[in-house]
């Protein structure tokens, strides 16, 4: 159990049966009176945030997230496969779990985890990913547009301006946080 | 060293050497007392820290009072307290706190002394807050808590304390409006609210109890002190109720100052934000900026 006291940025609760993060707080305590720790979190399933003011003999429970280093085998419509790399276990997320990470995703990826009272709330992926590119204009030579960038898309179907060099069939590489192309990377 | 922190560090010795001449100048004696205790006053949302078996002080009220008790007077103290858990942009939970006391003197006394300080420590007649400019030329307006709550919020006063939200509604509605001109004090506090206060003689239910505001922020705390040693103790008891209620371990009773309350003469007592005082002077919005180090930077 954590108390008022615990509060701080990047803690994480389990308010109402949701795991929450502590986005802000403000501590505030007028003259002799009670201690007020007004708090702003964000439902770390659905991203919404949350505000409150806690006293100091609130007591809350420490959500119960843990984080697990699995490899995604394989998608089957909106199911993903992952199994996890300690106890060989399959386990099966969905795809509204997953959020714009699917983008990324390709078989046998090392990915972490995060569950919530043992059922997954989403994925953390490698910071970049190698991806091939399945579909691009060709760069005509002596090209006067003018624009130093196009769009291609990726094996996973996932679409992202690259610059203009850049040839169906090529490897690049992608910051999973950002979704913009890194580099082309030579096979 | 940074420079800044070198130039803050310079006004904030000056502000105190300023403070402390100020008192001098109109006849206190500067005391000092001991911070290491083995009971301080027991309130309900104050926790003390522990040394041993004993206490850090989490103000020098009580020591200040028997001094007065033995014929000190007037008494003024700059002192380091300690209070758990207290920490934020205006709170450390190691302050800095100044403390008068008068004998033969009331709350209205001390407001006075705070025009007179805090005019003491400018050139002008106005504090500089950002582009706000607060007028120090005395008198400030006394506001009693009951008219800031039917000016400011939508509930009065004794609706806010019979439903628990008075401290929300205080920190979230009121607060941020006062002293925004000129500085404030906020008079007359409920009864529950000001357990070594004199109760008002003309209305029970409020304690002749203030609290400075600045531009928003709390600075001081003062009132006509209670001297009846009975009642007192009751009302020490009755904090101990609260604190047990709380889940904490209450301390012991200060016995000996229950004694020498006997023999106080009437009088009244203030503790002032050192720290908080330095932030308006020097126009820092956090406190972290006015002290030499923060406890998370030990």
């Amino acid at each position: 159990m954590y108390t008022a006291a615990d509060l701080k940025k990047g803690l994480k609760l389990e308010i109402e049966g949701n795991p929450y993060i502590v986005v802000d707080f403000q501590f505030a305590k007028p003259g002799k009176g009670q201690a007020l720790y007004r708090t702003k979190m964000r439902n770390m399933v659905n991203g919404n945030m949350l505000e409150r003011t806690f006293r100091s003999n609130d007591k809350f429970k420490k959500a119960d997230l843990e984080e697990r280093a699995m490899q995604f085998l394989y998608s089957q419509g909106d199911d993903f496969i992952f199994m996890d790399n300690q106890n060989y276990e399959q386990l099966t997320v969905t795809r509204d779990h997953l959020g714009d990470s699917t983008n990324f995703m390709i078989d046998n990826m090392d990915v972490q985890v995060l569950l919530f009272h043992g059922a997954s709330i989403g994925v953390t992926l490698p910071t970049s990913v190698t991806l091939r590119v399945i579909k691009a204009d060709p760069w005509a030579k002596g090209d006067t547009s003018g624009s130093d960038s196009k769009p291609v898309t990726v094996q996973t179907g996932y679409e992202l301006q690259v610059p203009p060099f850049v040839n169906e069939d090529d490897l690049i590489q992608i910051d999973t946080r950002t979704g913009e192309y890194m580099t082309r990377v030579k096979e | 060293m940074r420079p800044s922190r070198l130039s803050l560090l310079k006004k904030r010795a000056a502000l105190i050497q300023a403070t402390r001449s100020f008192f001098i100048d109109q006849g206190f004696l500067e005391v000092e007392t001991p911070i290491r205790i083995p009971a301080p006053a027991p309130e309900a949302h104050i926790e003390a820290e522990r040394a041993g078996n004993w206490y850090l002080q989490t103000s020098p009220e009580l020591c200040m009072k028997r001094l007065l008790a033995a014929g000190c007077s007037p008494i003024f103290q700059i002192c380091k307290c300690f209070r758990r858990h207290e920490r934020g942009e205006k709170h450390l939970p190691e302050m800095t706190l100044l403390e008068w006391y008068r004998a033969e003197a009331d709350y209205h006394d001390l407001m006075t002394d705070c025009e007179g300080l805090l005019l003491a420590l400018t050139r002008d007649t106005v504090l500089q807050m950002g582009n706000r400019t607060i007028d120090l030329t005395p008198p400030w307006p006394r506001l009693s808590l009951d008219a800031a709550f039917e000016r400011h919020a939508a509930t009065s006063l004794d609706h806010c304390l019979a439903d628990g939200s008075f401290e929300e509604v205080l920190v979230r509605d009121i607060e941020p409006q006062l002293g925004q001109n000129t500085p404030v004090f906020l008079c007359d506090y409920p009864a529950s609210q000001a357990s070594l206060a004199r109760l008002h003689p003309s209305n029970p239910a409020r304690a002749e109890r203030f609290e400075l505001y600045i531009n928003g922020l709390e600075l001081a705390n003062g009132f006509s002190e209670l001297t009846d040693a009975t009642e007192q103790r009751q009302r020490f008891e009755g904090e101990r109720e609260i604190i047990s209620a709380l889940g904490r371990q209450p301390a012991p009773l200060p016995e000996p100052f229950l004694r020498d309350l006997a023999h106080m003469p009437p009088a009244a007592g203030i503790a002032l934000g050192l720290d908080r005082l330095i932030m308006l002077y020097t126009g820092a919005s956090h406190i972290d900026q006015v002290v030499a180090f923060t406890p998370e930077e030990l």
